[in-house]
């Protein structure tokens, strides 16, 4: 870990309770649910964390508390270095708060979680699905989605496959 | 699977005026299919006369699912879907998802092979910039620019099929080095490249840079504020012409950036023009460092010598059982990565191109994310375009770059 980074995870560890992975110089903090937006306030505000690079979920079905990670990597510009919060999420109604109070790059971001994930996310200003059209079922990302299988379309099935899918028909 | 339903004003309530429920003001689809957006992105806009009141860019026409795939692909399989993620830059996401496997499994990579990634890519950054020069020219309506831009744009492509075989799926970077040396014509290509390209962009600036229709479409469009951009978590030239000096290349240096000599263009205007130069000096940036890596080429393997990770080359493969045994490993069975997770990031020609990889002790990633810097770069766009016309929206998406296969994924 960078010795810059030190103080900021000391400090991030006494006012949250959390706890510290390290891995190849890298720092994971990981903070309870309802600490999420204080901690990413506190990052930005206190500690010159600008920057949400990169905001995701990691789902490690089948194990179920907790199922969810979701995953805030932050940079900061002025000091150049980057932290990355984690909050586990559980299996059964996985919910976590908004950040886009704290950062508007949230919005988008929590959409996908939202989309890909189901996680839902409490005081989302736009919670619509993202990527996928409206209407579909299950979250793709989730390890219980399969990956699926199209079979190809050739002159001898095109009719029979053409019956299946989901084109607007008139 | 999906049902389709009819789009009803009633899920855009929240996001457009009061005005446009009582129809005061009109709401219009801009795409999918629309020339100026760049691939297929709708926005809709909501409209008083031809003034911008609001705009909710709709995306996902392009979704791959190619994050979801990746993790059905062993390491070294997955990394043909990066080419599909951004196609103007393949050979800057082979290298973004190339080192952050390098970095969760620790293989060392050799200087030539450092040398020729900075090389390639640094050509990358300079094809994916004229494309958006030529492409945001035939948006405001210079045609010849899109002409010119893509006669340079071949020379660099052309250099591409010479090392990998392929003028845009790449595939060139692999972990632990690269595919396999560079042909002999690869030097003279490049030269040749280095020695015509500086007249060209002279050109370029004399046909726009102080162009009066040009500069009455770009100067004042699309002010985009340093805060603002930063809380939207824009990155690239778009954030360094808002005035905040952030460039992964200088800030972290990978694949040896601090062994060249170059500058990161920072413009404060953040206006539309203010972009267009930033790109523009950028093109003569990435040519300093292309000919300083051209000159410092050292010789030597261009793959590292762990097998447990890299593939041994074909010549071994005949006369060494061990190598034959490598060979069928790494390619059936894949090489195991530790359950641990890392994030790593490179400076693509649009902004902060990460890659957030899990790996959970097997052959395969766990979860791959692609942060992709066009997806953010595109979020703001709502944002700058309040209060201008509908022909500006269109200057304005150009001046942002975004690539579909980018934001999609």
């Amino acid at each position: 870990m960078d010795k810059k980074l030190e103080p900021i995870v000391k400090a991030v560890q006494a006012k949250f309770g959390a706890t510290l992975e390290e891995f190849r110089d890298e720092a994971h903090l990981f903070v309870k649910p309802e600490q999420i937006v204080e901690a990413l306030t506190f990052l930005r505000d206190e500690q010159n964390f600008e920057l949400l690079s990169a905001l995701t979920a990691v789902d490690y079905y089948p194990q179920e508390t907790p199922r969810f990670h979701v995953i805030y990597q932050l940079t900061s510009i002025a000091k150049n270095l980057s932290v990355q919060v984690r909050v586990p999420v559980n299996g059964s109604s996985p919910k976590v708060q908004t950040a886009t109070r704290v950062f508007e790059s949230a919005n988008w971001r929590e959409r996908e979680l939202l989309d890909m994930f189901g996680i839902e996310i409490e005081g989302h200003p736009d919670p619509r699905r993202i990527l996928m059209p409206e209407g579909t079922e299950g979250h793709p990302l989730r390890k219980d989605f399969p990956l699926g299988y199209e079979e190809p379309q050739f002159t001898f099935n095109f009719d029979e496959i053409n019956l299946q899918k989901p084109y607007a028909k008139e | 699977m999906a049902q389709l339903e009819e789009v009803s004003i009633e899920q855009f309530k929240h996001l457009v005026s009061e005005r446009a429920l009582t129809g005061e003001t009109m709401l219009l689809n801009m795409g999918p299919q629309h020339p100026s957006t760049h691939g297929v992105l709708r926005l809709l806009l909501e409209l008083d006369g031809e003034i911008v009141v609001n705009c909710i860019p709709d995306i996902g026409y392009l979704h791959t699912g190619i994050e979801k795939n990746m993790e059905a692909k062993t390491y070294q399989k997955a990394e043909v879907m990066t080419d599909r993620l951004d196609y103007m830059n393949t050979m800057g996401n082979n290298l973004a998802y190339v080192m952050a496997v390098e970095k969760l499994v620790d293989v060392d990579v050799p200087p030539r092979a450092q040398a020729l990634r900075v090389i390639l890519v640094e050509l990358q950054r300079i094809a994916s910039h004229l494309v958006w020069l030529g492409t945001s020219g035939l948006d405001l309506g210079a045609m010849s620019m899109f002409l010119y831009c893509f006669r340079e744009r071949e020379q660099i492509l052309d250099i591409f099929e010479l090392v990998s075989g392929q003028r845009m799926m790449t595939t060139y970077i692999r972990p632990g080095g690269v595919w396999r040396d560079v042909p002999v014509e690869f030097e003279k290509a490049v030269r040749d490249f280095l020695k015509t390209f500086p007249k060209r962009i002279d050109e370029y600036e004399t046909l726009l840079t102080k162009n009066p229709l040009f500069i009455d479409r770009m100067v004042d469009i699309g002010y985009l504020s340093k805060e603002t951009a930063l809380s939207y978590g824009v990155t690239g030239p778009t954030l360094r012409a808002s005035g905040v000096d952030w460039d992964l290349r200088k800030a972290r240096p990978y694949c040896g950036y601090e062994q060249y000599d170059f500058n990161v263009p920072v413009l404060n205007e953040g206006d539309t023009y203010a972009r267009y130069l930033v790109r523009i000096q950028e093109f003569r940036e990435s040519l300093k460092i292309v000919e300083q890596a051209m000159n410092k080429l050292p010789m030597g393997p261009v793959r590292s010598e762990n097998r447990k990770f890299v593939p041994p080359p074909r010549s071994e493969i005949g006369v060494s059982m061990e190598s034959l045994i490598h060979h069928f490993k790494l390619w059936t069975e894949g090489f195991p990565a530790p359950k641990a997770s890392i994030y790593s990031a490179i400076e693509s020609p649009r902004g902060e191109q990460g890659i957030f990889l899990e790996g959970d002790g097997g052959p395969k990633p766990l979860r791959v994310h692609l942060r992709t810097p066009s997806f953010d770069n595109l979020a703001v766009v709502p944002q700058i375009v309040k209060g201008h016309l509908v022909a500006d929206l269109v200057a304005i998406l150009a001046s942002i770059d975004i690539v579909l296969g980018d934001i999609d994924r």
